[in-house]
């Protein structure tokens, strides 16, 4: 009896750990993230951080604008977010309504098997397909578009995978209820199913959002990496997170804490795409 | 004159025969009902009149379904016959958009796109439908957020939207208080000038209160199809006596 409770005891503070791990985790990184980077935006001034169009850490007296890149993250998610989100909501309602049984064994499979690429393949591919392939029929290469394109493939796999269960998840008497009233399957599908799905769909198009944004590998690759703000879609751009890789190794002092301060920006966006995704989520729960 | 002619009507799910050898004439501008004990086939006799069954995967009919003496199964389009034969379900199941938008469905489906038109139609149905005065100061909320009985009748006013000539009703009112079932009786008496209505029902008073013809059906077998008060005073048949009075079932 006694030796039950023990056990019982036990296990619940192995549970208690655990989550209190990764709960420590996530704290840990924002110590460490607001220790090091918040002292660096006081010192630079916060509207010339994120305000600056001027990046010159090498600069005697350097400037630490940072603007360029802001911009640059956001064109190149929503870059990715116009390229991704018609094709994986299309692909998920492929999958979930009209897909063949046998077909559906190969593509769901395919998709999943999209989520475990390595980035870095995904640069590579970028660079040896993608990059040429716009170099030659638009000029250019390296680029914003260069970019989108392969960003918004790597995002896919999280748009469909949630689309896909949202759509599942609509009760089917809404179909029927379409059906009955004469419309064809597909406008059933396309007028009665997805729109009692979008939250769901939404939800997967900002859980996108934040894996392109924070995307580091394939975008250095095949973005360019200029500091500036492009003026069309060939033009290169430098993203938050490009940023922070390409300098790190070699800076040192208010330069390196500018990239942890980088980190410090990115790191609000992604806060900001998860408060995001909880208001989806309680509202869904609200209201179907 | 008979709007439904069934022949000969055989229907299988696999190799589960559901229903035999129906025949059944329905009458157009009344109201039928289908009663018998549960998994009997009511519902599968219904769906096949609107071809819902299509969507049952090894569903096979054979024998004749006929509207107006046209053959449904033929080279009819299937959504033209779902234009032209309504259905209401069991569980109320408006889209979850506003009212207005859940009444517009049908028509904006078929082509109509007009916002005047489009009004006008939906202030028509609902009026027809007996809930103009509760719904027109919510035409712009939720359907999901009025309560069963006004989800069903908006349910029967969707339907009513694309002008259909028959509407199929299964079990419409057995999720709901007696005083909605009670508006949606009357409804239905009212609606008959104008539609033909086929209904599935176990509530037997129910059947007795508002259908005019009444089929009795027994483990895939139509057993007895008569007069509902000649069927409920005077049952030809042994089952369908014993069903009624409730020995049975
Ligand atoms: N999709 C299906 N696949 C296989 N068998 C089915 C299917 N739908 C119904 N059946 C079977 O067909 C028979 C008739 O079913 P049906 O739903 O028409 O009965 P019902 O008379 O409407 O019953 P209830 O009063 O319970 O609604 C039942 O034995 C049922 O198990
Ligand atoms: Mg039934």
């Amino acid at each position: 009896m006694r030796l039950n409770r023990i056990k019982e005891m036990a296990m619940q503070g192995v549970f208690l750990l655990t989550a209190i791990t990764s709960i420590a985790a996530v704290v840990l990184i924002c110590i460490f993230l607001f220790y090091n980077g918040v002292p660096a935006i006081t010192e630079i001034g916060f509207l010339n951080f994120v305000g600056g169009q001027k990046w010159a850490p090498t600069n005697v007296p350097a400037s630490y604008g940072i603007l360029n890149m802001i911009i640059g993250s956001i064109y190149v998610t929503a870059g990715a977010v116009v390229v991704g989100v018609p094709i994986g909501v299309l692909t998920a309602v492929f999958l979930a309504r009209f897909c063949p049984a046998p077909l559906y064994k190969v593509l769901k499979p395919a998709t999943e098997l999209l989520a475990g690429i390595p980035s870095i393949v995904y640069g590579f591919f970028g660079l040896m397909v993608i990059v040429p392939f716009i170099r030659e029929h638009f000029g250019g290469g390296s680029s914003l578009l260069a970019a989108s394109f392969v960003l918004g493939i790597m995002i896919l796999p999280t748009i469909i995978g949630v689309s896909e269960s949202a759509i599942r998840a609509v009760p089917e008497s809404y179909y029927e209820g379409a059906l009955a009233l004469g419309a064809t399957r597909e406008r059933s599908v396309f007028k009665a199913i997805l729109p009692a799905s979008k939250s769901g769909i939404l939800a997967g198009v900002v859980l996108g959002t934040g894996r392109a944004i924070g995307e580091t590998m394939a975008v250095i690759l095949i973005a360019g990496n200029q500091v500036q703000i492009p003026s069309s879609l060939t033009d290169g751009v430098r993203t938050l997170t490009a940023n922070i890789v390409l300098e790190m190794g070699y800076s040192t002092g208010l330069h390196r804490q500018a990239l942890i301060a980088t980190g410090v920006v990115l790191f609000v966006f992604i806060l900001i795409i998860t408060l995001s995704m909880q208001a989806i989520k309680s509202r869904s729960e609200k209201y179907g | 004159m008979d709007k439904f002619t069934i022949k000969n009507m055989n229907l299988y799910y696999g190799d589960f025969h559901a229903l035999k050898n129906v025949e059944l004439n329905m009458q157009e501008k009344r109201i039928t009902a289908f009663i018998g004990p549960s998994g009997c086939g009511k519902s599968t006799l219904l769906k096949s009149l609107n071809r819902m069954n299509d969507l049952v995967e090894g569903c096979k009919i054979t024998g004749d379904i006929k509207l107006n003496g046209e053959d449904i199964y033929g080279s009819m389009d299937v959504n033209i016959l779902r234009k032209r034969v309504g259905m209401v379900f069991q569980k109320a199941n408006p889209f979850p958009m506003s009212v207005y938008d859940n009444i517009a469905f049908g028509p904006r489906t078929h082509g109509i796109k007009n916002k005047r038109e489009l009004d006008r139609i939906v202030e028509e149905t609902l009026r027809d439908a007996a809930i103009w005065d509760e719904l027109k100061d919510r035409l712009k909320k939720s359907a999901l957020g009025l309560s069963g009985g006004q989800q069903q009748r908006l349910c029967i006013a969707r339907a009513l939207a694309v002008k259909p000539e028959v509407l199929l009703m299964d079990e419409a009112t057995s999720a709901l208080d007696p005083v909605s079932t009670g508006k949606i009786e009357e409804l239905c008496l009212r609606l008959k000038d104008k539609y033909t209505i086929i209904m599935v029902t176990h509530n037997m008073q129910q059947a007795l209160r508002i259908s005019d013809k009444t089929a009795f059906f027994l483990l895939g077998e139509m057993i007895e199809y008569n007069d509902t008060d000649l069927i409920f005073s005077s049952p030809q048949d042994k089952r369908t006596e014993e069903y009624i009075t409730g020995r049975f079932g």
